[in-house]
């Protein structure tokens, strides 16, 4: 049976006789690998295009339809050095890019518009005491309009729209206050032209518009680049299925083309990438991924396998279901859609902060207004004063404060090796003062490690690894990957369910079960010590060794619980695996409170009680079975090897083999939300000073631009400053 | 002050064009890789005259 792969699914028809496909490609980090990969594609006949994007890390690539099997880039690409993967937008990133390049055309709208009535104002700031006669600062005036009211009309769509938005759902966000004060000041502006009056307020108006789409923009640009990343490493991970498309015909597939019905070949040592029930064959599954349970189960005609488990020993056939409708898949599910229901609304800082702004703030213009006309002023020198206030304590620096923050956090935590899949998590996170930790997959590491590799030869271990190489077995994969293995031997045999045998030098030498081997003895040692572990048994004539496999735990778990301990923050273990495994992670980890054995249910039993006792609790897990207590956390995060349906759950995903991560992501939105703090302070300082000034009626055009841009600028120079995270030793 | 009819006009003409220029910059991609841009600005020659070097 020769599997072909097919990777129609991705390919585009562009009409016109071309087609068209994206690829993700990993290691591009600079301009020779774009010119290197460009250069070698385009050398393949038939290529019309190839253009790589150095930002998104992808190639688009387009030739002459029918011309050219897709894989041939991908080998092409594995030629050159990289490892690349068709890709498909998914829907989410599509909508954010969308967004940000709508926001980025308000700012180029909103950007030309202040630039040019500032021309025009400048002249009437400057000339009006002096030499400018009333008519052409009446034309200057309706000029400034001119420009000013399309341009906000335009560019303000983001905020009048999130402000209806909010003001629907009988809510007040940020973007109220801004739009009633946008509204107003270009309202009056028009009504002072008319009356042929000095002070307009186009300028102040649009600028505030253009610094507010500053932030948006940042602030999106950088949830983009996320997504992006995400997107590809999620490509990069190259899921197929082998779907069975005749008799003893296979095609190798992406999982994205699977459809329910299908069958699907599973052989030992692949990892299950779809939902369905056996139809034959008869196999060990591990179903840590799934359920944190690391001893084997049974597969065998009419069970439910899940994505994410691991087929251990034979050879699996498969009918892809279209639900998830076995009995676990259900049961989690129901679970996750009622916590993500219960998931207490959480009010963003930005949203408190506008709560208590906008009554005040529109109050005080009220009173203002009342204020005058009570001193004898005229209702209109009274609304004209009552709308200065309005302008002058538009929340500029305080629609800016925390956007800023949360751009450049999130820039630093992505360098960190931290994805923020909610951009209100960084709020959330700063607040935890209890982490409950899942073990397998969380803890640990996902794959399986020898764990005694210290007490076998160099050259043994070697010989074994390469012996490794000839199996498809998990455990032998683990041994095979540990002594870092490239050449396989020749003449190797695999015996199914035993191990695989060959000879080296005139000496036989195997590697399998330990009753394959000989070696009974050694292995019941090393289990004696370790029931936890499976032994892999190795003989080369008289030589005798056992390697220990099991999933060890994250190189630096000890240091980061220590670390997250220093910080007073409550460390805790929440296992689906058995007692005996869970203790002793524990116990290595000197982690006093576990909890082993425990169903989905369970976990949120146990969030939502400390949740009643006052904890803000960060859950991090990477199995199918804490999806639902990812949701049920105050802030949750996930490994990138998680299942999909916890990473697509957690607020935060962290790449990589350690655990630091979580102390640099909790560090960093610590210092992200004191920054936020201080820059809302910052904006109610300018706040209480600029008032008084708006209050006493003497605030022109020119004071209201300065101390606008003034705020702002402020407000953004500190944000820049929770790039810089003291690193904290415990 | 008569100046003021054509140099007004001519100004807000010219910062037009800008903007539409940047419009369609916007549009036809520009903004898509800034990164790539960057480099391919000090790109020694067209890719596809040359061999790969190694």
């Amino acid at each position: 049976m020769q599997a072909t792969r097919d990777f129609s699914h991705y390919v585009r028809d562009l009409g016109s006789g071309l087609s068209h496909i994206d690829l993700a490609v990993e290691g591009v980090s600079c301009a020779g690998c774009m010119s290197k990969i460009e250069r070698g594609l385009s050398a393949i006949p038939d290529v019309t295009l190839a253009r790589v994007n150095l930002t998104d890390r992808r190639v688009a690539l387009e030739w002459k339809q029918g011309a050219l099997d897709p894989g041939r880039f991908i080998d092409r690409l594995a030629e050159l050095g990289y490892k690349a993967y068709p890709f498909e937008t998914v829907r989410a990133e599509a909508v954010e890019a969308d967004n940000s390049r709508f926001l980025l055309r308000c700012l180029g709208v909103a950007a030309f518009a202040t630039m040019n009535v500032m021309m025009l104002s400048i002249p009437v700031w400057s000339g009006s005491a002096g030499d400018m006669i009333p008519e052409q600062r009446d034309f200057f005036h309706w000029l400034s309009a001119l420009i000013a009211l399309p341009a906000a009309a335009y560019a303000g769509q983001p905020f009048f729209r999130s402000a209806f938005r909010a003001l629907r759902t009988r809510n007040v966000n940020m973007d109220v206050p801004i739009s009633i004060g946008v509204t107003l000041a270009l309202a009056m502006s028009v009504v002072e032209t008319l009356r042929h009056a000095e002070h307009t307020y186009f300028d102040a108006a649009i600028m505030l518009l253009t610094f507010l789409l500053v932030g948006r923009y940042l602030d999106q640009s950088m949830r983009l680049k996320t997504r992006a990343f995400a997107g590809n490493l999620a490509a990069l991970k190259a899921e197929t299925a082998i779907r069975l498309v005749g008799a003893g015909e296979i095609s190798v597939v992406p999982v994205a083309a699977i459809r329910p019905g299908d069958i699907v070949l599973l052989r030992p040592g692949e990892r299950c990438a779809v939902d369905g029930t056996v139809i034959e064959g008869r196999s060990e599954i591990d179903q840590s991924l799934i359920t944190g349970e690391t001893l084997y189960a049974t597969a065998e005609h009419g069970s439910a396998v899940y994505a994410g488990s691991l087929n251990i020993s034979g050879a699996l056939r498969i009918r892809v279901s279209a639900a998830s409708q076995g009995t676990l898949l259900a049961e989690i599910t129901r679970l996750l859609d009622n916590a993500l229901q219960a998931r207490s609304r959480y009010v963003q800082l930005a949203d408190r902060a506008s709560r208590l702004y906008a009554p005040v703030v529109h109050a005080t213009a009220l009173l203002t207004i009342f204020g005058w006309v009570l001193i004898g002023a005229s209702w209109h020198d009274a609304i004209v004063t009552g709308i200065a206030v309005l302008i002058i304590t538009c929340p500029c620096a305080l629609g800016l404060a925390i956007p800023t923050v949360q751009t450049v956090v999130s820039g630093a935590m992505f360098r960190a090796g931290v994805l923020l899949n909610s951009g209100d998590s960084i709020e959330r996170l700063a607040e935890v003062d209890h982490i409950i930790f899942d073990k397998t997959g969380t803890l640990t590491l996902p794959e399986l490690d020898v764990v005694n590799s210290a007490s076998i030869p160099t050259e043994v271990f070697d010989l074994a690894g390469r012996l490794a190489l000839a199996s498809h077995h998990p455990v032998a994969a683990a041994v095979a990957r540990a002594a870092n293995a490239k050449s396989p031997l020749a003449g190797i045999v695999e015996q199914p369910g035993q191990g695989v045998r060959g000879v080296v030098d005139g000496e036989e030498v195997r590697l399998g079960r330990p009753s394959f081997c000989k070696a009974d003895d050694l292995a019941n040692e090393i289990l004696s010590l370790d029931p936890e572990v499976s032994a892999v048994a190795f003989m080369r004539g008289e030589q005798r060794h056992v390697f220990a496999v099991r999933q060890r735990l994250r190189s630096d778990a000890q240091d980061v619980v220590c670390a997250l301990q220093a910080r007073g923050i409550a460390v805790e273990i929440v296992s689906g695996d058995r007692e005996p495994a869970v203790r002793a992670a524990a116990q290595t980890l000197g982690i006093s409170e576990w909890r082993a054995g425990v169903t989905p249910a369970d976990k949120i039993a146990r969030i939502e009680d400390l949740k009643r006792q006052g904890f803000k609790v960060m859950m991090v897990g990477d199995g199918l079975n804490d999806a639902p207590a990812l949701a049920a956390a105050h802030v949750s995060m996930s490994p990138i090897s998680a299942a999909h349906l916890s990473q697509a759950t957690a607020d935060l995903v962290f790449l990589g083999k350690p655990l630091a991560p979580v102390i640099a992501a909790i560090d960093f939105s610590r210092q992200a939300l004191h920054l936020m703090r201080q820059n809302l302070w910052l904006a109610v300082g300018y706040n209480l000073l600029a008032v008084p000034i708006a209050i006493s009626g003497v605030v022109t055009p020119l004071i209201a631009a300065a101390a606008m841009s003034g705020s702002s600028v402020l407000v953004m120079l500190n944000a820049l400053r929770a790039r810089r995270v003291a690193p904290r030793r415990s | 002050m008569e100046v003021l009819v054509i140099l007004v006009p001519l100004a807000l003409g010219l910062g037009l064009v800008g903007l539409l220029g940047f419009l369609w910059s916007l549009k036809s991609g520009q903004y898509d890789d800034l990164e790539g841009a960057a480099w391919r600005a000090i790109a020694d020659d067209e890719p596809s005259h040359e061999t790969p070097p190694d």
